[in-house]
């Protein structure tokens, strides 16, 4: 538990429901990531502006918190191969299940959806699973 | 431009700032700190919890007291939550497949979309191959993609 940071981790999630909270109150929209990026891949009227929007903020919201110090982790060691495998089943899985971390594990748990429950556990209960196979067979 | 519209784009911008912000400060953009977490017979690190109980406190609360007593959005827009409350396969294996996806890499989609300012082809790779798995689904949803195992979907149904 050397690595447990839950000051920041607190911090960054008050965030994250704040950015959920505003943008559902203000415009009535999910922020849900993948429903997010899929949206803008099929687009519809009216729909994909504020989509574009929202994925602007994301990608600049470096720039406002990189002068306290915040840095992106180097991903330069992880494998592309498993990377690319990884995306994959990340972007076939969150449209089949409709959602992701944020969609079904925020907004979702957040408003007592019985299907965002039962996703959630899927979900994390199979991110444990291929974990734990993987420390198995030495990291693979 | 509409208020309604003028509205809509400029909260979705500051609310993207606050996710993607919310997502560095928490470290959730580190995908050692996710296998970290995903590791609970390891050398467990909780902190990802925290994210979400963080994000859970704050949202909860205002949808539950503020958001679901309202017809309709500041903006006048409808809500886009869905009505639909079935547990069906396609959900619980979506999800399946999607955890399998993410305690490989360590990358959900929405901290990807964060690091795409590390300007690292790591990340590139993985939005790019994320891109292709939602036009493969949407493909397999309209029954026009068959899968190992499983064949063509027979049932199509509108998502």
């Amino acid at each position: 538990m050397e690595n447990f940071t839950p000051w920041s981790a607190l911090a960054g999630g008050a965030l994250i429901g704040l950015s959920a909270a505003l943008l559902m109150l203000f415009s009535g929209k999910i922020a849900g990531i993948s429903g997010i990026i899929a949206g803008l891949l099929t687009p519809q009227k009216h729909e994909s502006s504020w989509r574009a929007a929202f994925l602007t903020g994301m990608i600049a919201s470096f720039l406002i918190v990189a002068p306290w110090g915040f840095t992106l982790p180097d991903t330069g060691s992880e494998s592309i191969v498993v990377v690319s495998l990884a995306g994959l089943l990340v972007g076939f899985g969150t449209r089949l299940g409709n959602g992701c971390t944020s969609g079904h594990g925020i907004i979702g748990l957040g408003r007592f959806s019985k299907r965002s429950i039962f996703a959630t556990i899927a979900f994390m209960g199979s991110a444990f699973m291929v974990v734990f196979i993987r420390n198995q067979f030495g990291g693979l | 431009m509409s208020k309604s519209k003028i509205m809509r784009i400029s909260v979705a911008l500051l609310a993207g700032l606050l996710f993607g912000m919310g997502m560095i400060i928490s470290e959730m953009v580190n995908p050692a700190k996710v296998i970290g977490f995903l590791d609970i017979t390891g050398n467990w690190d909780p902190s990802l919890a925290f994210v979400m109980g963080g994000a859970l406190a704050v949202f909860t609360p205002i949808y539950h007291f503020i958001i679901k007593k309202r017809a309709h959005a500041l903006n006048g827009d409808k809500f886009a939550w869905t009505s639909n409350t079935k547990i069906d396969g396609s959900l619980i294996s979506g999800a399946l497949i999607f955890g399998a996806g993410w305690g490989l890499a360590g990358f959900c989609p929405g901290p990807a979309i964060t690091s795409i300012a590390s300007g690292s082809n790591i990340i590139l790779a993985f939005i790019l191959s994320m891109i292709v798995g939602i036009i493969l689904a949407k493909q397999y949803q309209q029954g026009r993609l068959p899968l190992p195992f499983v064949g063509y979907r027979k049932k199509i149904c509108a998502i």
